[in-house]
């Protein structure tokens, strides 16, 4: 039998248990009966051979071994008894676990998504991010993407990897259906092999169609193939044309395949890098491929560090100019860094932030399931205290301390088990709004859902809960003379617990300061935030990326032609006040960071200074509403041909010029020209990097240089980067349908995509501080609830034990007012108490939160001021209740309790 | 453990209850009353089992495995629990037997070396 089945069959075993010894007693009675005694003398002597039924019962049991288990049945009940007697007490008690249990599950479940769980690929602690690394590091760090020939060699090379490679590819697709612009992947054909995935239908891409010259093939998206096909198993070896050039689909990808954790959507489209006729693959400074690869059975992550430090080693021998220096590197592919394990500009990767908010989040939360935790002690130690003599009459009656205190611990347990699954409840309820409500994209959101981690997760939360509120009153209890209890009556002593009573009080009081002045200082900086100038106009402005047709980028004279054409069809729409070409929007994802000098002399490449570089028609400022501080901004002069020109914003004046007479100096930009740039205006300082992250940004200064003088060479990448900025005389959203229209082309294939409004890229770059706000608001709410009604429960306990004090005072004259000041002043020492230890506390938090949040300045003296003004009213106000029921207390039937 | 159900009232040696169990258990089915009334018997009343020894030792080789236990009609007529030797039982019986023997061997030859001496 198992020890469930014994439990199960308790009843049973006990009946037997009973009949067994009955029938003993009985032979003996009868044999007693036959040796000549009277019934009742034989009944007599059996009892008396027989000694105590009950103890021999008891060991029996204990002899069976299930002994452990009936006890804690028997505890249960008792617990789910006594809970009952008690309803109000048990929901709040429960409601206040379900609360912090809850929140904290929510978190914890997307941390475990986003950041614990393992790739969703097979074995995927045998996969390793691959990069290249140069000793001469940039701002940007030491590692770089492979270049393409690179990756070739390696994985050519390489014993112990199999590598595979992927680059973004994404373009527009004419046919079949309207032109749209789609984001799709350039890959090497083992890609899906090394990663451990298959496509779902058709075939996965043949090592032998990974060259130039190969018939171009192509792996679509599933979400492309339910767009384009209707999911029609025909679209198997029909035709799509990219870019203007046809490909023959060969396989669907599966759903929900993810190359990088920032990507927020499926891919609509793979391409085999191998096909790709651009001089760019061809070129070994050209860093284009992200690269992944798997062990080969048997081989270690440090035999493959080894093996690609040696052909790193060969290769910069080989290729001195483009490897000096440069070697290869494998790492450990973790779920929070992905696939993607580029370099990271800035620290603002999606992936970073996300994984500092959760962590922040799940802090924040954790103070406020604490708050819960001792509230429900204080509330369980409060009815401790006044079963105090239910308790020493069970242990005066034989109960030892362990099995009082292992009841009482049940007890707790039964608690914390309700309050948890309630919690669960309210976790799995509000796990899609917070996920919708998260600012941008969450890295792999689709892998955020309850799991057994997340049951794990929740179930030891409850029970080191319940263990914490339930150890006070657990060990309390018993500790307590037996005698003196007793003889106490119905008065209880009082003293010890209220040591521990405001020890609650406090400790509650400095957890919701913590939480409290972090709401704060985060609805300051917010306000702060976003009343600053962004330096743009940002009111009547669309900005939207722009595919040109594929067939005008032939020639840069007809590229040029194109974007002239495409400009003066759209100031034309009504409504349109003026249009601009733009590469890098402010707000927007993107920037172009290059080197710059006064003079030819530049520093070594880690010492140069950086700019944020914007290549842009003349209205751009027109458009964008950006302040001419000086000189001139650029016009239909500078173009090619002519005296190259940039126009400074007032940031590198000053670092570069003093901020003096900057205009008409000359900039050394290398990668503009070896020849230097004259500087011909001065304009207003942009926030590129968003409201809250601009002042913290390491590169500020800006230089726009003219479109037009993008040299031949460059201008077909450019046009791919370039996006149309339009300032409106309306609304400009109501303007997208006809702009959209007039962009098409002759051919129909333009297209315009990711069309944004300044106002939306400005309340965006503030979303993740809204969005810590909102939360710490509501958890800073939840807090000052939970610790309001810990003190309004611990103050009614409190009084209610001093009801005889206070008839005593109250006998010797003392009005309402005094009771009501006595009360309060109480009250205020624990407050007062716990507002100092949490204010310290808060200091040290408001660091954190400086640390982890741009733009959030040092604690200010007036929000700790606010913030604690509403705490300790609020605290005031939840003991206002007690102390005027204490002042109501009739002196003479106060007396009349002791 | 509060309960302390190790040693038998009796002046048994420790763990010699379990033994006289099982042998009087080899000779077939036999309810609790019986095995004490048997051992009282075969020792000629030296050895009296208190129905507190020995129950609980009952239950805890039952527990154990070396035991069965069965619900029967009894001589009586009323239903009795009857225990019957298991083949873990035998072998378990077996061994004490032996190592029982060599002990009691063993303490007969100290004894009587002694006797010799004097």
């Amino acid at each position: 039998m198992t020890w469930w089945q014994r439990l199960h069959n308790h009843t049973q075993v006990e009946a037997q248990l009973d009949a067994e010894l009955r029938f003993d007693f009985d032979q003996r009675v009868a044999a007693n009966i036959r040796a000549g005694m009277t019934e009742s003398e034989a009944r007599g002597a059996a009892r008396l051979a027989f000694g105590g039924l009950e103890q021999i019962k008891e060991e029996c049991r204990d002899a069976r071994g299930t002994r452990w288990l009936l006890d804690l049945w028997q505890d249960f009940r008792y617990a789910l008894r006594t809970l009952r007697q008690k309803p109000g007490f048990a929901a709040v008690a429960m409601l206040t676990l379900a609360l912090g249990i809850g929140a904290t599950t929510v978190m914890f479940t997307v941390i475990n998504g986003v950041l614990l769980k393992p790739l969703p690929y097979p074995e995927p602690d045998r996969l390793v991010a691959l990069n290249e690394w140069t000793d001469k590091p940039t701002q940007f760090g030491n590692l770089w993407a492979f270049t393409y020939p690179n990756f070739l060699d390696c994985r050519r090379e390489s014993r112990s990897l199999t590598m595979a490679a992927w680059g973004g590819n994404s373009g527009t697709i004419s046919k079949p259906g309207e032109a749209e612009h789609i984001e799709g992947f350039q890959v090497s054909a083992n890609l899906f092999s090394v990663l451990g995935v298959s496509v779902t239908r058709g075939r996965a891409f043949q090592p032998q169609e990974d060259r130039l010259g190969a018939a171009p093939v192509a792996i679509i998206g599933h979400g492309l193939w339910q767009r384009r096909f209707g999911g029609s198993p025909t679209a198997i070896g029909a035709t799509v044309v990219f870019e203007d050039k046809p490909y023959t689909i060969v396989g669907i990808a599966p759903a929900g395949l993810r190359l990088s954790p920032e990507q927020d959507a499926d891919a609509d489209i793979y391409f085999l890098a191998g096909q790709n006729t651009e001089p760019a693959m061809q070129n070994r400074f050209a860093h284009t491929v992200q690269a992944v690869g798997r062990l080969r059975p048997g081989e270690t992550l440090a035999q493959a560090q080894a093996e690609l430090a040696s052909i790193g080693r060969h290769l910069a021998e080989e290729y001195p100019k483009a490897n000096e220096g440069r070697t290869m590197v494998a790492a450990e592919l973790r779920p929070d860094t992905g696939v993607d394990w580029t370099i990271r500009t800035e620290g603002s990767s999606a992936q970073h932030d996300a994984q500092s908010t959760l962590w922040l989040l799940l802090g924040a939360v954790s103070l406020v399931l604490l708050i819960a935790c001792v509230n429900v002690a204080s509330l369980l130690l409060a009815r401790a205290v006044s079963r105090e003599r239910e308790i020493a009459m069970r242990v005066a009656l034989g109960a030892g301390r362990n099995r009082i205190v292992r009841q009482c611990l049940t007890e707790s347990a039964v608690l914390a088990l309700a309050g948890g699954a309630l919690g669960l409840v309210l976790a799995a309820l509000s796990l899609r709004p917070f996920i919708v409500f998260w600012p941008g994209s969450l890295p792999r959101a689709a892998e955020v859902r309850l799991d057994w981690r997340v049951l794990l997760f929740a179930l030891a939360a409850s029970l080191l809960s319940g263990l914490l509120f339930g150890l006070a009153p657990a060990f309390r209890a018993p500790v307590r003379k037996l005698e003196q209890i007793l003889r106490a009556g119905g008065r209880t002593l009082a003293g010890n617990s209220r040591r521990l009573h405001s020890g609650f009080v406090i400790s509650e009081i400095a957890f919701a300061v913590v939480l409290l002045v972090s709401a704060g200082m985060l609805g300051r900086t917010l306000i702060r935030l976003s009343s600053l100038d962004p330096g743009v106009n940002i009111h009547n402005v669309l900005v939207t990326r722009t595919a040109l047709s594929p067939r005008s980028l032939e020639t840069p004279a007809q590229i040029r032609a194109q974007w002239k054409e495409l400009l003066d069809r759209i100031k034309r729409v009504p409504g349109v006040q003026s249009v601009s070409m733009v590469d890098t929007v402010p707000m927007r994802e993107g920037n172009n960071q290059l080197p710059w000098w006064t003079s030819a002399a530049l520093p070594p490449p880690n010492e140069q200074p950086l700019a944020l570089a914007t290549s842009v028609t003349p209205d751009y400022l027109k458009v964008m509403g950006i302040p001419l501080r000086e000189g001139r901004f650029l016009n239909d002069q500078d173009r090619i041909g002519n005296e190259l020109v940039i126009v400074i914003d007032d940031a590198l004046a000053r670092q570069a010029f003093g901020g003096r007479n900057a205009v008409g100096k000359f900039l050394w930009v290398p990668a503009m020209s070896s020849d230097p740039v004259k500087v011909v205006g001065i304009v207003g300082h942009v926030r590129h990097w968003g409201l809250a992250g601009d002042d913290q940004a390491q590169v500020r200064a800006q230089i726009y240089y003219p479109f037009a003088q993008v040299p031949d060479p460059l201008l077909h990448r450019w046009s791919e980067l370039m996006s149309i900025a339009v300032r409106t005389s309306v609304e400009p959203l109501s303007l997208l349908d006809s702009l959209r229209r007039e962009a098409r082309g002759a051919a129909g294939d333009q297209v315009l995509y990711e069309a944004r409004t300044m106002e939306q890229l400005a309340t965006r770059s503030l979303a993740r501080q809204r969005f810590l706000l909102l939360l710490f608001g509501v958890f800073a709410g939840l807090a000052l609830l939970l610790a309001c009604i810990g003190i309004y429960g611990v103050l009614a306990y409190l009084t209610s034990q001093r009801i005889p004090e206070i008839g005593v005072r109250m006998a010797v004259g003392a009005g309402a007012r005094d009771v009501i000041r006595l009360v309060l002043g109480q009250s205020l020492g624990m407050i007062l108490a716990g507002v100092a230890v949490g204010s310290l506390a808060a200091l040290a938090a408001t660091r954190l939160l400086e640390r982890l949040v741009a733009g959030m300045k040092p604690a200010e003296l007036s929000t700790f001021a606010a913030m604690l003004s509403i705490l300790i009213l609020a605290a005031l106000i939840a003991s206002f209740l007690p102390a005027r029921r204490a002042s109501r207390v009739d002196p003479m039937s106060a007396l009349r309790q002791e | 453990m509060r309960h302390d159900n190790s040693s038998p009232k009796s002046d048994l040696p420790q763990g010699t209850l379990d033994l006289l169990i099982l042998k009087i258990v080899t000779l077939g089915p036999i309810h609790g009353y019986a095995i004490a009334q048997r051992i009282q018997q075969i020792s000629r009343d030296v050895v009296q089992v208190q129905q507190g020894s020995l129950y609980p030792a009952l239950h805890r080789l039952e527990n154990k495995g070396l035991l069965a236990a069965e619900w029967k009609e009894s001589e009586t007529g009323r239903e009795a629990k009857f225990y019957r030797l298991t083949a873990k039982g035998r072998k378990q019986l077996k061994e004490e037997t032996e190592s029982w023997a060599r002990l009691t061997g063993a303490i007969g030859l100290i004894l009587g070396s002694e006797g010799d001496a004097n």
